[in-house]
């Protein structure tokens, strides 16, 4: 199958349409069809993507299942995966028909909300497989839309704050990104990311240093393209300290929108940094990597202490995802095989984990309607089942051995120690301050005696629930127990990142070492 | 076979927890406990049969990141044998004891189901902590570490209803993560300086680690030390070593199956095996050394005054605990690993059967703790009273002083004091008399305890103390075995732990190195030849050291004096060391170095010293008859007489009121100060401001559209794409 990633990106699209065009009325029969529709379409997306991963030669760096087409006024329309971004497809494929199955119980306009996340679902994978930089920036912009409306219609009481929150952080951001992208084309005369004769991936753009209004920029353009997208990738991560709009959008957004956006959308910064600033702009890469790491260690250790504070489920979960998010950014720029095959396995492993922590917050908030944490207590007594899970993915979150959360902060931590000391000793005390928040907060919701009269009749999971996190707790483990599965499949690609790295910023310092040297 | 004992109990943890539904209560139980006492007897099977080879079992693939290659796998040595049977068999008797001691818990609800939970929990605890002592690899080891961490917050928190249980679970698991810190930067201290994690790497690489400096944080260190001191701190935190020892305390709120198991027998325990299982690296890092003996002697000290006040039956165990684990940290710390390993085998019986104990005792007194309500049981309870009996003079240290009989605490704690005194270093000296104070107050609180308990009149509920009843007989056999193995352990394997070199070498698997053997044998016949040529070559005179021994030794024995005469060059005596004894650390189960003579030492330690912890001994029982037999009004007067004494002692030094002040406090506040006044004050506040000057703007730009911030949106975006996509088309199109 030639054309297998444009299928798996476009069927739940493909789904989307036949929902909006020949689904009619509101009645509860029409309500299941979207539901069903939408389940059996993200099953069947999760299952042609498994195609991918068979076929995917893990030994092969390059691209594969590189895809080219003829699109719009001598545009190019160019996909293709390789070993950074297959797991995230997976990753997107395999959490959907959980989220689908997650909000099984919505009664309010069920049609558009299937529809929004089957559109969502195609934008996601698009990002990820997009190997052109207009194809990238449609469908890494085109994304915000449906979430927008996830959170604004189906959302909380200040939804409409939130929105306007998002709205700002990322479309700063987006300007940036954008002008960065019509300054690469002028330089590279090319929009192909990879996989083609001429891209951006084997273009080396300048890096002597430049001069605007005065001030001598070192790495010149480089710098100011690096720049741009940092600034749209910090806020997608988010990174401290354009984090804020994270714990209001989570706040307000339904529990799958929460879960979409902690397991998948977050990771699309994460992906940038590697497919856009570390190798098209190593050299700055290089300069700024310092101030990145010293970013996400204030992050990690900022954040937990934040969450210690938080009253509400979601705010804790959603500061704890920020501060796993400040160990992602700081591997990925230790630039060493241990920092960047952590990073992705982190990511991989928050995917599950903060999903998993979002629907264990739902299905409380599907019984009590509070997220509350001081509404809870005891818990335990009535919900033994639910008690287990929460644990596991209590542990998972604080990094326990055994579970992928471990592999993820371990091997981040060991690139980051190889870069810089301090802070990998900053970031290395968010083990401690996680577990703080986290068993505090399993300590207030779960244990202790049942007193509150609200709760006494409250009932364990059922089998839908206990359905939805089979599959979470199975990864959760696995990549635990067996993190191979994963540093197999991205080392190569991850490798081959490095070596072109470390030579390009070689190069550009024996450049500089020459000029220097010639005057 | 190995393989077997480690995961065996993983699968009785799963069978009991999950399957107890299916096939019942009583079955689920009984298979978990089935499943130890069979590991247990491999256990033994595989320790007596031991040769001591080292040998590697691979068992799967783990993970593999550049130069990080990594696989679950057993390292089968004689630290691994002792571990194992430690760890079943005192998880064994306990999975048995709990049978009695678990019935009809008055924390939980009738018709409630709690065993099985519990069983489960036991299991998996005994699976983490055999993960952790056969780990041939850090991360495995790491797994173990915080698996045993984890069942441990478990059990602390297993009366789930009471929020001190809660409570004191938390700050388990906490406490320990801060050791953890230290731990986890050790390791990717390892892995940075030696591209491996795997023992057999780091361990060959120990000598170059010597003479390696490292960049950590503000300052250059010495490789060997950082990485010593660092992973030593997440010893510190397992074995509740001092600063980090607050959480095993108030870990008693756990079950008392679960305090003899885990707080006292084997996971507090993992710290000290931990610092014997690296022996390579500390070997090559005398400061942290140093720093191990330092704190080991302190924490020996101060646990032990704080037991002397206590009046919960088991926080004076707990607190004894803690001074127990301190004798063992300053033999690790004066190179006597082999002292330390006989001291933690020991322990673990006499330790395990004083809980157990307790527990029989408590369960007879229907969950009474405070001793001050306990006195006259001796006549009740005899089986217990016999088994507690034997505990404390196997951990006051009662034998024949200058032989080598007596009960298991006597040899082994004698070893550790006698190893303290044969560093000749001012560590190893504190460390001495310390440790010779703490063995005078050992006797004084243990013999306090069972005085309390056992003698005098009844006090307390008059009601509770007709109904005292001797336990079932599932809780007092777990109490004979583990009072035989406290009468017997130290006594028959002593040779093995203390014995002469050879002896010990062997069953360690250390291979036979000739020249450096030839220099032991040396010292063994002349002794006092040696510790004085030693003893002159730390104070510099050299020469004076070589004609000391040059005497009764020839030529090749001088040589080799002469190589140990040199501390000077440290650092080149590492890998001459090594080469000499043409054994490389790594080798052999612990691993001293060529220079390190503390066992002889120790062995030819004066009778006064040999002496002094049995008179210590005297001293503390004496005291304690006087105390709570003779006078029992004399310990009140003593307390009203010196109330800040009293007082700080009873409060243990203050040190949680502290740490709730200067730490836990802090913390909080500053996370709400953070959330407030960072992310809602200025960052919020700052783009709230922006966005009041900004969005206007866009609003008219968008031409007051009605849908809001998302048509806003969407309009920027594909106005931006307009934009991008006519510029590319002006200049001739994408290629």
């Amino acid at each position: 199958m030639a054309n297998l990633l444009s299928i798996v990106t476009f069927l739940p699209l493909v789904a989307a349409a036949i929902l909006a065009l020949f689904l009619r009325g509101d009645d509860e029969a029409a309500r299941m069809n979207a539901k069903w529709l939408a389940l059996i379409a993200t099953t069947v997306t999760f299952l042609v993507s498994l195609f991918i991963l068979f076929e995917f030669d893990p030994s092969n760096p390059g691209f594969q299942f590189v895809e080219e087409r003829d699109w719009l006024i001598g545009l190019k329309y160019r996909m293709g995966v390789d070993g950074i971004s297959v797991l995230f497809v997976l990753l997107t494929t395999f959490l959907m028909p959980l989220t689908i199955l997650a909000c099984w119980d919505v009664q309010v306009r069920v049609k558009e909300y299937m529809i929004a996340f089957l559109v969502l679902e195609t934008l996601m994978i698009g990002v990820f497989v997009a190997l052109d930089l207009i194809l990238f920036y449609l469908f890494f912009e085109a994304g915000l839309i449906p979430m927008f409306l996830i959170i604004g219609i189906w959302g909380g009481k200040q939804r409409i704050y939130a929105a306007f929150k998002f709205f700002l952080y990322t479309f700063l951001g987006s300007v940036l990104m954008l002008v960065a992208m019509i300054a690469m084309y002028v330089q590279a005369g090319t929009t192909c990311i990879g996989a083609c004769d001429v891209s951006l991936l084997n273009h080396t753009f300048a890096s002597t240093p430049i001069s605007v209004l005065g001030f001598t920029i070192p790495g010149g353009v480089q710098t100011l393209l690096w720049i741009a997208f940092f600034a749209s990738f910090a806020v997608k991560m988010p990174m401290w300290p354009v984090h804020t709009w994270l714990p209001d959008a989570h706040v307000q957004a339904p529990t799958a929108g929460s879960v979409v956006l902690a397991a998948i959308l977050l990771k699309m910064g994460g992906y940038g940094f590697l497919r856009f600033s570390l190798p098209m702009f190593p050299v700055a890469s290089d300069l700024l990597a310092g101030f990145v790491l010293w970013i996400s260690a204030i992050a990690i250790v900022y954040t937990s202490l934040v969450a210690l504070a938080q009253e509400d489920m979601k705010k804790l979960i959603a500061y704890s995802s920020v501060a796993h998010m400040g160990y992602v950014t700081a591997g990925i720029f230790a630039v060493n095989q241990q920092g960047i095959d952590g990073a992705i396995f982190q990511m991989l492993s928050h995917g599950f984990i903060s999903g998993a922590l979002f629907l264990i917050v739902g299905v409380i908030y599907d019984r009590m309607h509070t997220r509350e944490i001081d509404a809870y207590g005891g818990l335990v007594n009535r919900m033994p089942v639910y008690a287990l899970i929460f644990m596991l993915f209590t542990m998972a979150n604080v990094g326990l051995p055994g579970t992928s959360g471990f592999v993820g902060e371990f091997l981040t931590l060991m690139g980051i120690f190889q870069a810089n000391t301090w802070v990998a000793a900053v970031a290395t005390s968010g083990v401690i301050l996680s577990a703080a928040y986290a068993l505090w907060l399993y300590r207030r919701v779960v244990m202790g005696d049942l007193i509150k009269e609200s709760l006494r009749s409250i009932t364990d999971m059922n089998a839908r629930e206990k359905f939805i996190f089979a599959p979470l707790v199975a990864m959760t483990l696995l990549l635990g127990v067996y993190p191979s599965l994963v540093t197999d499949t991205i080392g190569p690609s991850v490798e081959n990142l490095i070596a072109d790295y470390r030579a390009d910023v070689l190069e550009s310092r024996t450049d500089v070492a020459a000029i220097s040297q010639g005057h | 076979m190995e393989a077997f004992i480690l995961l065996a109990p993983f699968f009785g943890a799963l069978i009991c927890g999950f399957g107890w539904r299916l096939i019942g209560e009583f079955a689920a139980i009984t298979v978990a406990t089935g499943i130890l006492f069979l590991c247990m007897l491999l256990s033994w099977i595989v320790f007596l049969g031991f040769d001591g080879e080292s040998e590697r079992i691979t068992i799967m693939r783990f993970v593999e990141s550049g130069s990080l290659s990594t696989d679950w796998a057993i390292r089968m040595d004689r630290l691994t044998a002792i571990m194992l049977v430690v760890v079943t068999t005192v998880s064994a008797l306990v999975h048995l004891y709990s049978y009695g001691y678990m019935d009809h818990d008055v924390n939980f609800r009738e018709g409630e189901v709690y065993k099985p939970r519990f069983f489960a929990y036991l299991s998996f605890f005994t699976f983490a902590m055999l993960a952790l002592v056969t780990s041939d690899n850090l991360v495995q080891m790491f797994f173990g570490w915080e698996g045993v961490g984890v069942a441990s917050y478990l059990l602390i928190g297993f009366y789930f209803r009471k929020p001190s249980a809660n409570a004191a679970a938390i700050k388990a698991f906490i406490v320990n993560r801060v050791g953890d810190f230290g731990f986890a930067l050790g390791i990717f201290a390892l892995f940075f300086l030696t591209d491996s994690i795997d023992f057999d790497i780091v361990f060959a690489a120990a000598p170059d680690l010597a003479q390696t400096e490292l960049t950590f944080l503000w300052a250059e260190w010495n490789a060997a030390n950082l990485v010593a001191f660092l992973l030593f701190i997440g010893a510190m935190g397992k074995s509740a070593q001092l600063f980090l020892h607050t959480w095993l305390p108030d870990a008693m709120e756990g079950p008392t199956p679960v305090s003899a198991l885990i707080h006292a027998a084997t996971m507090v325990t993992a710290g000290v095996y931990l610092v014997c299982r690296m022996s390579p690296i500390f070997e090559f890092a005398p400061e942290a050394k140093t720093f191990v003996v330092i704190i080991g002697a302190s924490t020996a000290f101060f646990a032990a005054t704080v037991g002397l006040v206590q009046n919960d039956i088991k926080r004076v165990i707990a607190y004894s605990t803690c001074s127990q684990l301190g004798y063992m940290f300053v033999a690790a710390g004066v190179g006597v690993y082999s002292a330390a390993m006989f001291h933690l085998f020991t322990h673990a019986f006499f330790k395990a059967m004083l809980f157990l104990g307790a527990g029989s005792v408590i369960h007879a007194m229907h969950h009474e703790q405070d001793m001050r309500n306990y006195g006259g049981l001796r006549k009740k309870i005899p089986y217990t009273f016999w088994a507690m009996m034997i505990g404390t003079l196997a951990i006051t240290g009662v034998g024949i002083p200058l032989t080598h009989i007596g009960f298991a605490g006597f040899l082994s704690k004698d070893a550790v004091i006698e190893s303290a005194w044969g560093a000749h270093t001012a560590a190893g000296n504190y460390g001495f008399w310390l440790l010779v104070i703490a063995a005078m107050m050992t006797s004084f609180y243990s013999w306090r305890l069972i005085f309390m308990t056992f003698y005098g009149a009844p006090r307390g509920d008059k009601h509770t103390h007709e109904h005292a009843h001797e336990s079932p007989m599932t809780m007092l056999v777990p109490l004979g075995v583990l009072a035989a193995g406290s009468i017997l352990a130290g006594m028959i394997w002593f040779g093995s732990f203390f014995g002469e070199h050879d002896e010990v070498n062997e069953f360690y698997g250390v291979p036979v190195h000739h020249e450096a053997d030839a220099a032991h044998g040396e010292a063994d016949d002349h002794g006092e030849g040696v510790v004085a040529a030693v003893e002159e070559a730390a104070e510099g005179d050299t020469e004076g050291a070589v004609a000391a021994v040059t005497e009764p030794v020839t030529d090749g024995h001088g040589e080799a004096a002469d190589t140990h005469a040199e501390p000077a060059a440290a650092a080149d005596a590492g890998d001459h060391g090594a080469e000499v004894a043409g054994w490389s650390p790594g080798m052999g189960a612990v691993y001293t170095h060529p220079d390190n003579h503390v066992m002889d030492e120790a062995h030819h330690a004066p009778k006064w010293v040999k002496v002094s912890p049995f008179v210590a001994m005297l001293i503390g029982l004496s005291l304690a008859y006087l105390f709570y037999i003779v006078d029992p009004s004399l310990p009140v007067r003593l307390a009203e007489n010196q109330p800040i004494l009293y007082r700080f002692l009873l409060n243990k030094w203050y040190f949680d009121e502290i740490y709730d002040f200067v730490i836990t406090r802090p913390a909080k506040l500053l996370g709400s100060f953070l959330w407030r006044r960072g992310d809602l004050g200025t960052i919020d506040g700052g783009i709230n401001g922006l966005a009041m000057g900004i969005v206007p703007f866009f609003t008219r730009l968008a031409g007051r559209a009605q849908s809001g911030y998302l048509f806003h949106y969407a309009f920027a975006m594909v106005l931006g794409i307009v934009i991008l996509v006519t510029w590319m088309t002006l200049r001739g199109g994408a290629n």
